[in-house]
């Protein structure tokens, strides 16, 4: 019996490990090609073990720091704004539906759910969004469109608060004479710390990693994020492919060398990996809440 | 008498004040109600685009029904059966599939006897799950570029990828489970965790092999779970990741019969091809099919078994 325990375990440590490769080597071979030399790259393509190490990627992106820096300021403005926008909202919107006395709550509540039911799609939206509100170019295409407020936070954060936030505390703030704001304010929010520092996390870690609003609403290089600097790169390889098997011409040596296409994704993960294992915690934990039902 | 009016009084008093009280709550539901209509109930209302044909000029509200005739161009194109096969295939492939690897790993993680092990591993596992799917582009063209390709250079192969349909179904299915099995295990962990730890010492006192509990304890005390996320996962079967199949076969004109999906369809009808009409058909198609599949599974779980059903 303990016999077989031990080939257990060890067959399942063996398997999780490998699995455990397989999700970080991935990044390996990114990070490493981006700190192969362009020649070693054109020979050999990419590789776990090049034969020549070069920093010479990032030192161009140094040199023309104003290529990528902006796309990265404009990354963190639009993480920050949009993130503390979501919190507030998804805040507001979950605590008064915790609160069972509210009149009309199942109203509201269902009014919630039905959008993770039934959606319009990309059509009207993207329609709506860009002919009567104007969004197009502006920091909103970036920050209002399907990112600001999902029902499935809202639910999340609105059985955090019934749940852990007991009814007896609220009432007694209310005979002590604190309005509702200064309960949530004052009560609710401190209590509902770990949550909302999840619930930020992965909010921030969408924002962060959108790339599809900056593609339907943004076509001015201004406003580019990293991760749209990202996408076009790669629509131009692809435009530049598709058009070189016609004209045999225009190759892909014109573009930024591979090395800096991988040098670029490096930077735009490189964050959040180096902030992850502080927030891995709360991550882990948020999912598990959140993965069940909401 | 007089305690009576005071009674009224304080009744009157009480209400004033849950008006009150309640004004507030309401006021702080406005900001999202307003984001929601928005966001999620205008463009709704914007389905019956589907039935008219478009004009720039007079917008999407004003422009003159067409009756089915989108529907009618778009069901004769032969892109209608193949985007959908697309889409419901894959999405049952991850279902299935993903399913499976993420109950896998999860009673693995809780079989393991090393604290710190089970921690690293969760970890480890979620790494991809981080990252965008324009991030993981890159990491697919570095293993699939025809010169340069990791994949080629190890087999000395010069297998173009981005121009062999075969291969994707494969390559999208093993990129979907590398991205999102981590996610997925950790919340099957969590429920694993959550089963009552006296349910397996009573299964170890009647002599009940590892296989045994994990079959008898663990298995059963994941089935809520399971239930819930395939039947979210149902409920999705006409959507798919937009970024994935777009975006990691580089769009790639030689790979629409492998890695179009109703999604793929509707943004480069809507974006390239300028093809308003099908495109808001085949997103109406989908958001109707989405709805009545989302309904009739929830319809069939909760005749099994109720607790686990959405709503």
């Amino acid at each position: 019996m303990v016999e077989n325990n031990k080939i257990q375990q060890t067959v399942f440590h063996t398997v999780l490990i490998l699995l455990t490769l397989c999700c970080v080597l991935p990044f390996l071979l990114l990070f490493i090609s981006s700190f192969t030399s362009e020649d070693a790259l054109i020979r050999n393509g990419y590789s776990f073990f090049p034969q020549e190490w070069s920093i010479a990627t990032y030192q161009y992106l140094w040199n023309n720091i104003s290529l990528i820096g902006h796309g990265y300021f404009m990354t963190i403005v639009v993480t920050v704004i949009g993130t503390v926008c979501s919190l507030v909202l998804t805040i507001l919107f979950a605590y008064p539906l915790s609160r069972p006395d509210l009149p009309y709550r199942n109203i509201v509540s269902f009014f919630v759910f039905f959008t993770m039911l039934f959606n319009g799609g990309l059509v009207p939206t993207y329609l709506m969004y860009v002919n009567t509100f104007h969004i197009k170019n502006t920091m909103f295409g970036l920050i209002v469109p399907s990112l600001l407020m999902n029902a499935f936070y809202v639910i999340m954060m609105r059985t955090y608060f019934t749940s852990n936030i007991h009814d007896s505390l609220i009432e007694a703030a209310r005979l002590d004479g604190a309005g509702e704001g200064k309960i949530l304010v004052q009560l609710v929010l401190p209590l509902s710390k770990p949550m909302i520092s999840t619930l930020a996390l992965m909010v921030g870690l969408g924002y962060w990693n959108d790339w599809m609003n900056g593609m339907y609403y943004i076509t001015d290089s201004r406003l580019y994020t990293i991760q749209n600097i990202l996408n076009n790169m790669l629509t131009n390889i692809q435009f530049l492919a598709s058009s070189s098997e016609i004209t045999g011409g225009a190759s892909i040596a014109d573009l930024p060398s591979v090395g800096i296409r991988m040098a670029i994704a490096v930077i735009a993960v490189f964050p959040v990996l180096c902030v992850y294992p502080f927030f891995q915690k709360s991550l882990i934990k948020g999912i598990a809440i959140g993965g069940v039902k909401g | 008498m007089k305690k009576h009016a005071t009674a009224i009084k304080k009744d009157r008093e009480w209400q004033k004040f849950r008006y009150k009280r309640n004004r507030i709550l309401y006021l702080m539901l406005l900001p999202g109600t307003i984001y929601l209509i928005i966001n999620n109930y205008i463009p709704m209302a914007g389905l019956q685009l589907a039935f008219k044909k478009y004009d720039y000029a007079q917008g999407m509200w004003k422009s003159p029904w067409a009756g089915f005739s989108n529907f009618v161009y778009l069901f004769k194109t032969k892109d209608a059966w193949l985007m959908t096969r697309n889409t419901i295939c894959y999405n049952a492939a991850f279902i299935a599939l993903g399913t499976l690897l993420a109950v896998t790993v999860a009673i693995m993680l809780n079989e393991l006897k090393n604290r710190l092990a089970k921690n690293i591993y969760q970890i480890f596992i979620l790494i991809p799950y981080l990252i965008s799917m324009v991030v993981v582009s890159y990491i697919g063209y570095a293993f699939l570029a025809t010169d340069a390709g990791f994949l080629n250079h190890v087999t000395g192969g010069s297998t173009n990828w981005y121009g062999t349909p075969g291969a994707w179904p494969f390559i999208l299915v093993v990129i979907y489970l590398w991205k999102s099995f981590g996610y997925n295990s950790i919340i099957y962990y969590a429920t694993v965790i959550g089963i009552d730890g006296s349910l397996y010492e009573a299964a170890t006192i009647d002599g009940a092999t590892r296989w045994q509990r994990i079959k008898h304890v663990t298995l059963p005390g994941l089935k809520g779970t399971i239930l819930t996320l395939v039947l979210l996962a149902i409920g999705k079967i006409f959507y798919s990741d937009f970024g994935l199949f777009y975006r990691v076969p580089m769009n790639s004109g030689l790979l629409y019969d492998a890695t179009m999906t109703i999604d793929v369809y509707v943004y480069r009808g809507l974006t390239q091809l300028n093809d308003i009409g099908r495109s808001s058909a085949a997103g109406f198609y989908q958001s109707m099919l989405c709805f009545a599949v989302i309904l009739t599974a929830n319809a069939i779980v909760r005749k099994i078994d109720r607790e686990n059903a959405l709503f």
